[in-house]
Formats: C-alpha cells, sequence, structure tokens
C-alpha cells in the first residue's frame, strides 16, 4: 500500500480495486482502475488511454495541404475541428491570410460541431448515468406532459405523445431483447429521477437522435459531408455565386437559406429542449457534488471563434483564452503557444520512451519512441492485463503540462475562464443557472458543472450562429464572394524551412497543432488535444491529471455498478482517438514489452 | 417473450397482407416455389430481431457518427425495431464487466445466428497491444467474437482496408478485419466513412432477405459501389466540354466547373455519393467544391496528394488528353473515353496488387 499527496488529493491504493475496462460510450478506448476504500469511496484512480494510432508518424514527408484530411481522422465524433486546427496551423507557418467569408464559413461549422457533439453528449453518451430507462416505463404519461409543459413550450409535450414513447419503450422492453440498453444499470439508488422525468428525458433522448442529423447539414452545405467534411488551406473550398450563370454549383440563395433554417431550429431544440432538460435534471441531483477534480484549481482554454479574420489574439477571439492556476479566479494567465516553457508534454508514466523522463518537451521539438513497458507491481501479463501498476508506465496517453501543471481543459474551463475575465456572454448565463438552481459558485466545480457548462455552450454557439450569419450576409451585401486565398497555394512559393501552431477550442477542450515544414514536405507534426490534457496520466513528480482527480473521494452506491464512476468520467466527454497519437521526429520505434 | 420479425413489421404497420406478399416475394427471389411461402412466413414469424455486435478497434468513430444520420431509415427505428444492438461500446448503457458479459451470452444464446459489425480495425504490431480491450489486444476478442457469427460486416474503409492508421509506415500493423477474419462472409462497406443510407441500407437488406448482398471482387456490395463518382456526377457535362476549375474560387469555380484539375479522385473511386449524396442528399463533396479524395478506395492515403491531378500517374499519359479536351469538343469525348479505360484498368490492377500484398503492409 502506498499514499501519497497531490495537488491536495491523497492518494491510497490500499482499498479494493475496481477496474473498469472498457468505459463505453465515449469515442475510442479507455480503461480506468480505482481503489475503493471500505466505505465505497474512491481512494485512488487510474485512467489509461488504451489505443494508439501513430498519425503523426505518417504524416512525416506529407503535402501540408493535405494534412487536415490526415488529422481529420483523428476523430469523427468532434469531425473537423483538427482539420481546422491542421489548415490553421499550416497558414500560421506560411504565413497565408484566409478571406473574411472563409473565416466566417469555418466559425460556422465550428459552431455546427459544438452544437451538434454537446446535443449528442448530453442524450447519447451521457444521460443514461443519470436516467433510468427502466424507470420511465412507470411514468404517468399525463404528469410528465405536465413536468415537460412547465419546464419548456416545446410543442411535442402532449400526454398522448408522451404515452406513444413510453408504450414503443415498452414493447422494446418486453421483447426480451434490450439492445443497447442490456446490462444497464437500471435500478441503482444512485438515479434520482422521479418516472415521469426519465420518461421525458428517454423521449428526448429518441428526438435529439431524430434532430442532431439536421444540425451537421451545415458542414454538408459548406464541406460536402458529414462526418469528414472537406478544408482547404488558404480558405474554404466552397465557391460563392449569388447572381450569375452556373450559381446552382455554388453557395447560393438556396443553400444559404438552408444554413439559416438549420441555424433557427437549432436555437429553438437547445433552447427549449436541451437547455430546460438540463435544469431540470440537475434540480434532482444538486446535492451530488462530486467530481470537480481540478476545475477549481487549474483550468485552460486556448480561445477560438475569430470574430474577423487572421487576427488570434485574445481580444479577437469569441470562445475565452487564458489560464487560471492555484484556483486564484482573480488572475487569468496569458497563453502564448510559442512559448517552449508553457505546453509541455511528459511521458515518465506513459508507453513511451524520452532520453530524460525528468522533464517535458515542447510540441515542436516533441519526441515520440513508443515504449510499451509495465510496472513491476501489475498484475497478469503482457496481453492480459488485471491489474496495472500505475507506478510505472501505463497508458498511452502523454501527460501535457501548461507551466508545470495538470490543467483541465473544456467547456467547464472555457466558462471559469469567461467568468473570471468578467466577459457577460459566460458569467451571466452562469449566475442565471445558479440563482434558478439555488446554488453558489462553488457548485460549478462538479461533475453537474461540466455538463452543466457543455448545455450553456450549446446554447452560446447556435446563437452566435446566427451572429456569424448575419456577418455573412452583410458581406454578400457588399459584393465580396471571396472564400479562398490561392497566392501561396504553390508550393514553390514556400520557405525551404517554416513552423507554425494552428489552435481550436474543439468540443472537448483545448486542441493545439503543432508542425515543421522542410523543403515543402512535413518534418514534424505534433498534436497535443483535449483528451491528453484531461486524460493523461502522472508526471515525473506524481502530480494526477483531470480524469484522475475528478474520481477522487467521491463514494459509490455499489462497488461492483460503476454507475458513479461512468458519469464524472463522462462529464469530460472524452475522445481517446484524439489523445493517443504522436510524432516521432525520427520515424517509428516498437520497443518490445518489459516486466520488470 | 421475444418479439419477432413478423411482430414488428406489424407494429410498424404493414399488414398480414403485405407481410404475405413480401414472403411470397422473398420466395422467388430464392428460387424457391410457392410452396416455401408459409415456410418462410413461419420463420419470420418466430424469429427474433438479429442481434449485432460492434466492435471498435482502431478507429475513429466517424463510422458509428455517419450510421446515426441516417434518415431513411431512422436510426432509433433500425435499432428499436430492426435489429438488436447488443453491443456498441459508444451508445451501450453498461461498460465494464457487464458489457464483456454480454457478447458471451450473445455468442451462447444466438450461436450462428448473430452479426458482428466491426468499426476500425486490429493492430498487430506489440502483440496487439496498440488496441487494448478489457486488458486484452482487441485482435483477440475480434477473432472470438466473431468465431460463432453468421457474418461480418467491415465498416468504413478502417475495417475494409486499414484507412488512415495503415498508410504508410503503418507503424501499428493496422490490419483490415478480413486480413484476421478468413472464415466468415464478409461484406465491406468502404469510405471514410460510409454515407449512412448505404450503412443503414446494407444492414436492412441482409435483415430483409436474410442474405449478404451480391458483392464485387473486393468484397463490396455492387448496388451502392459499382459505378465511379465520376461516373454518376453532376458536373461530368462539363468534363466533357473540357470546362475545368483552374484555381480555388475562379470563376470556373463559381460557376460549378469539373474539378479534375484539382486533384478529383472521382474517375477512380467506387462509391454512390454522386447518386445519393450525404445526409439527405443536401450535398456531396464536389458539389460543395472540393474534389473526391477517393475515401472509398484501397490505400487512398498513399497515392499522392488530394491535389494531385489522378493523372499524374504517368505511364497512362492522361493528364495530356485532358488538357487536349478543351480543344474540340468531338476529341473529348473520345479521350474522356479513353482515360476512364485507363484509369479503370489502372484501379483495377492496383487492387489486385494491393490485395496480394497487403498482409505485409
Amino acid at each position: 500500500m502506498t499514499v501519497l499527496e497531490t495537488q491536495g488529493f491523497k492518494l491510497d491504493n490500499s482499498g479494493k480495486r475496481v477496474v473498469v475496462d472498457p468505459v463505453c460510450r465515449i469515442e475510442g478506448h479507455l480503461r480506468v482502475e480505482v481503489n475503493i476504500d471500505e466505505h465505497n469511496v474512491i481512494r485512488n484512480a487510474v485512467s489509461t488511454g488504451t489505443m494508439w494510432r501513430g498519425l503523426e508518424v505518417i504524416l512525416k514527408g506529407r503535402d501540408p495541404r493535405d494534412a487536415w484530411a490526415f488529422t481529420e481522422r483523428i476523430c469523427g465524433v468532434c469531425t473537423g475541428t483538427h482539420a481546422l486546427t491542421s489548415v490553421r496551423a499550416v497558414e500560421d507557418a506560411l504565413n497565408i491570410k484566409i478571406p473574411e467569408n472563409a473565416n466566417i464559413i469555418r466559425n460556422l461549422m465550428q459552431l455546427a460541431l459544438q452544437i451538434h457533439d454537446h446535443l449528442v453528449h448530453f442524450y447519447h453518451l451521457h444521460a443514461l448515468d443519470w436516467v433510468d430507462v427502466v424507470s420511465a416505463l412507470k411514468a404517468d404519461p399525463k404528469k410528465t406532459s405536465e413536468l415537460a409543459q412547465s419546464i419548456s413550450s416545446w410543442p411535442l409535450s402532449s400526454p398522448g405523445y408522451f404515452r406513444d414513447v413510453q408504450n414503443r419503450l415498452k414493447k422494446f422492453v418486453e421483447s426480451g431483447q434490450l439492445g443497447p440498453f442490456m446490462n444497464g444499470y437500471w435500478g441503482n439508488p444512485a438515479y434520482r429521477l422521479p418516472p415521469e422525468a426519465n420518461l421525458m428525458a428517454v423521449t428526448h433522448y429518441l428526438e435529439a437522435l431524430d434532430f442532431q442529423k439536421e444540425i451537421v447539414k451545415i458542414h454538408t452545405i459548406f464541406g460536402g459531408k458529414n462526418p469528414h467534411p472537406n478544408w482547404l488551406v488558404g480558405g474554404v473550398p466552397c465557391a460563392i455565386n449569388m447572381e450569375g450563370a452556373g450559381a446552382v454549383g455554388a453557395i447560393n440563395m438556396e443553400r444559404l437559406n438552408l444554413i439559416s433554417s438549420i441555424i433557427d431550429r437549432c436555437i429553438e431544440f437547445i433552447d427549449m429542449v436541451y437547455v430546460p432538460d438540463l435544469v431540470a435534471i440537475a434540480s434532482f441531483y444538486k446535492d451530488w457534488t462530486y467530481g470537480g477534480g481540478l476545475s477549481s484549481q487549474c483550468v485552460l482554454s486556448y480561445g477560438d471563434i475569430p470574430d474577423v479574420a487572421n487576427d488570434y489574439s485574445a481580444k479577437n477571439l469569441l470562445l475565452p483564452r487564458g489560464a487560471i492556476i492555484n484556483g486564484d479566479l482573480t488572475k487569468v494567465h496569458e497563453v502564448d503557444l510559442r512559448d517552449p516553457e508553457q505546453v509541455q508534454e511528459h511521458v515518465a508514466h506513459s508507453w513511451y520512451k524520452y532520453a530524460d523522463e525528468t522533464k517535458g518537451l515542447h510540441p515542436w521539438d516533441g519526441v515520440t519512441e513508443p515504449n510499451f513497458e509495465l510496472g513491476k507491481a501489475t498484475k497478469g501479463t503482457k496481453t492480459k492485463i488485471e491489474n496495472l501498476d500505475e507506478a510505472g508506465k501505463y497508458s498511452w496517453i502523454k501527460a501535457p503540462r501548461w507551466r508545470g501543471h495538470a490543467m483541465e481543459v473544456g467547456p467547464l474551463s472555457r466558462y471559469v475562464i469567461g467568468y473570471a475575465q468578467n466577459n457577460p456572454e459566460f458569467k451571466e448565463p452562469v449566475d442565471k443557472l445558479l440563482k434558478d438552481l439555488g446554488l453558489p459558485l462553488k457548485a460549478i466545480f462538479s461533475t453537474l458543472g461540466r455538463t452543466a457548462a457543455r448545455g450553456l455552450e450549446a446554447s452560446w454557439a447556435a446563437h452566435k450562429s446566427r451572429y456569424f450569419f448575419d456577418k455573412l450576409m452583410a458581406n454578400l451585401k457588399a459584393g465580396d464572394l471571396s472564400t479562398a486565398n490561392i497566392e501561396k497555394w504553390d508550393p514553390s512559393t514556400w520557405p525551404k524551412d517554416a513552423k507554425g501552431v494552428g489552435f481550436t477550442e474543439a468540443p472537448r477542450g483545448a486542441l493545439g497543432h503543432w508542425i515543421r515544414i522542410k523543403d515543402t514536405r512535413i518534418d514534424n507534426y505534433q498534436a497535443v488535444v483535449p483528451t491528453t490534457w484531461n486524460g493523461g496520466p502522472r508526471d515525473a513528480k506524481g502530480q494526477i491529471g483531470a480524469f484522475e482527480a475528478s474520481l477522487m473521494d467521491t463514494p459509490v452506491a455499489k462497488a461492483d455498478e460503476p454507475l458513479e464512476i461512468l458519469r464524472t468520467l463522462h462529464s469530460f466527454d472524452p475522445c481517446m482517438a484524439c489523445s493517443t497519437h504522436v510524432l516521432s521526429p525520427d520515424g517509428q520505434e516498437m520497443a518490445s514489452i518489459k516486466v520488470r | 417473450m421475444t418479439e419477432t420479425f413478423y411482430e414488428v413489421l406489424r407494429r410498424q404497420g404493414i399488414t398480414r397482407r403485405s407481410f404475405m406478399k413480401f414472403c411470397s416475394l422473398t420466395a422467388t427471389s430464392l428460387g424457391l416455389g410457392s410452396a416455401f411461402v408459409p415456410k418462410i412466413a413461419h420463420a419470420l414469424e418466430t424469429k427474433p430481431r438479429t442481434p449485432v455486435i460492434w466492435l471498435h478497434g482502431l478507429e475513429c468513430t466517424c463510422c458509428s457518427e455517419s450510421f446515426i444520420r441516417s434518415a431513411h431509415p431512422l436510426t432509433k427505428d433500425v435499432v428499436l425495431s430492426m435489429l438488436s444492438l447488443d453491443y456498441d461500446d459508444t451508445l451501450m448503457a453498461a461498460a465494464g464487466h457487464q458489457a464483456e458479459a454480454i457478447i458471451e451470452e450473445v455468442k451462447k444464446k444466438y450461436k450462428g445466428n448473430y452479426i458482428v459489425a466491426v468499426e476500425g480495425n486490429p493492430p498487430l504490431n506489440e502483440d496487439g497491444m496498440f488496441c487494448i480491450h478489457g486488458g486484452r489486444p482487441f485482435v483477440e476478442v475480434l477473432k472470438e467474437t466473431c468465431a460463432d457469427a453468421k457474418a461480418i460486416i467491415s465498416w468504413g474503409a478502417c475495417a475494409s482496408y486499414g484507412c488512415v492508421q495503415a498508410a504508410k509506415p503503418n507503424p501499428t500493423r493496422a490490419t483490415p478485419v478480413h486480413q484476421v477474419i478468413t472464415n466468415k462472409p464478409i461484406v465491406r462497406v468502404p469510405g471514410c466513412p460510409p454515407i449512412a443510407e448505404v450503412m443503414t441500407g446494407v444492414v436492412t437488406y441482409m435483415l430483409t432477405f436474410d442474405r449478404i448482398p451480391e458483392l464485387d471482387r473486393q468484397g463490396r456490395p455492387k448496388m451502392f459501389y459499382g459505378q465511379r463518382i465520376h461516373d454518376k456526377c453532376y458536373r461530368r457535362p462539363h468534363f466533357d466540354a473540357g470546362q475545368f476549375v483552374e484555381n480555388w474560387d475562379d470563376e470556373a469555380a463559381r460557376k460549378g466547373y469539373c474539378l479534375y484539375k484539382m486533384g478529383c479522385k472521382g474517375p477512380t473511386t467506387y462509391n454512390a455519393c454522386s447518386s445519393m449524396r450525404w445526409n439527405g442528399g443536401v450535398s456531396w463533396p464536389v458539389q460543395s467544391g472540393h474534389g473526391c479524395i477517393g475515401c472509398s478506395e484501397d490505400g487512398f492515403w498513399d497515392k499522392g496528394s488530394f491535389y494531385d491531378r489522378v493523372t499524374d500517374i504517368h505511364q497512362f499519359g492522361v493528364e495530356a488528353n485532358a488538357d487536349k479536351i478543351g480543344a474540340t469538343a468531338a476529341g473529348a469525348v473520345g479521350a474522356a473515353v479513353a482515360a476512364h479505360a485507363a484509369v479503370t484498368a489502372l484501379a483495377r490492377a492496383r487492387s489486385q496488387h494491393d490485395d496480394k500484398n497487403s498482409g505485409d503492409k
């Protein structure tokens, strides 16, 4: 048994070890091990990324103009955000300025992603941590209707409507084939909603499943498809033609009308269904205050959604940029992604090898040499792991640090930073939500706070889409149709050596791509992604990451049913395919297993 | 009580009469006499929804995301009424042991009668531990799960061909499913991702007709992958007329001319994008101004830049032809036909070559 103290947490691995692998309802592959004490409280948490694809190894030597397509395939859930980050990195390296319209269209696509991703996360990946599907069968449809109408004027709310859904659900359950609801934790005492709220939430689970496919049509119009729309270094690939012959082959009035109507429907659905559901569910879990982890200490956001094109400074970014450390909300630190002392990645507990593993490396100088090596206290074998040893290496994710601090990223971090900056677009909705629920500010530093920030942000993104759509129309009215700058499309115009950094705020948090270009080819490519920040393992100093911190000191109702663990992990919306890929400047070298 | 296929149909509002007609059509299409109609009807009336186990290897989950975009049928109807999605790490309520227990249960209860849908692929380097599932290599879980399956669906470019993680130098030795599972019928549904309605179309075909669709030599359903993007492209008349986009956002781009010179891989890509289009028919890559990147073709990551012309493959000299196309309309047709023939032959040659060698990737 060992007890370690770090960041105000006491890690004690003496209790019963519980393993959750796979963690489902996430993107990709994640394993979590926790130790539970005699009172069923989590006293130690170990988060392991269990996949590695080596994408940046693959990028070496390729055409930088193609990189967006490769990196877009890092993740199909937050589809497009890696591509946007990549074209920004290449444009930064080559000093390419994009037209205003291209910036607006990119923002509309990025905002559509935020709306879609948050909505699908809330209903399809996260809701079942709060909502008991089976309990919905016991609901009175009339009372469900009353509840729904008391919180929203959304028209689909009659008793008959809820009865139909309930009947369908009943048939489904009675069929004996429960499909994705099989072996769920139904009836677990950690579920607290009354049957009526459960039925309302399940109904909206199905409605949201129907609606989400409409949101992404914004990507389809500008990028040709979703998932994985097309992007372009220097602008966007879609041309605009408002008048002339061939307008039907371009962005024209009909296409713009479609965008506009989708934005309206998004605003409606988010504000009339998603946010009211969120508040209703939260009101039953108000005193479940666990899961805050690092959010009250260290949070980071790079910022995103440039108001005007080509200005990536904090004042031009509509999503806040900055870092808060040691819980001091009175000071928001400036973030510089080029500063070698700020963002660094560590591998002391990751399955990679550095010459000196006591130090981190800035992404422009990143090294990745896979080194799959298990700690000596590992239980099991190389290919049949029972328990990992967190004293050794234990994850395919690196451990990024900002000025040496483990940071949480994501919607909650953005809202905390916006709040600390007194930005009314972020502060006012938080204050209102807290007031409606009768909760103090510190309540947002929790699992529920993370989930709530995501909902508020979905609403922000939907309304901001309207702002950018209007801006696009104003530009078109003024006669500006330009969507691409081709001055530096031809690689012969590029310098021999160049390096750049691109960043976005992905739905899950701060995302950066660092690129080096040599003789028109990619020489080094490094992505540090949100789930690397949140899901990474310990560093050489033993500091834990956001996932691990968030699980600490949480009581579980039933040790053999990981409902609370899932609830808190899901509040981050983990994306494992994003988190586990790195570039080795020297190509790949596959080390073999050593159990020391 | 387990709901049968027939009951599901009835619940969807399908009449007994239509159901019998469906059975009779099924009998005919299988070459069976009318005596078999009641037998088929009986089978369907007593058959539970087919269980599907949806596994994830090295991938990005774009296939799952595409699947839930399906407009017809709606995903909720597929999941609630047509099949039984008993295991899917992306959507299922359970996790850890409770999730793993489902695979065992389905294998036992529905031996030989469940479908395994695979998204992503297994990496074989590092003893398979570049993708760990329940503490074990994903490839082991894949093999065990497929052992008692009726059929396998390889979703997307990852499962079908290897996709981005298998691009050179394929550091994890990511390997397509059919090279690991060799004793089961496998339907490959490539694309990065495949079109949503192609995915649900393939599944509903298999459930409705209880057989796998007709496949081409690469194991792709002919109904969706039988023609090239170029064959059905609405910009094709501009190709034939020699009207090309020469630069991003030039006048030709605004007029919707052919994107061939911007690197469009439509001439060598077999997929349904240009006819079915994407996301409920809203648009597709070429309509939105970017060339096809060929994402449903084997090894599309390693065929040069997405902006290189298909015809930069010099031994065929097609590039010269395409430039000449503009000269005369009459010449253009001939040149285009020649270009197509060459490109098709090339694609065939390449795919055969790759099939032979992909095991060494």
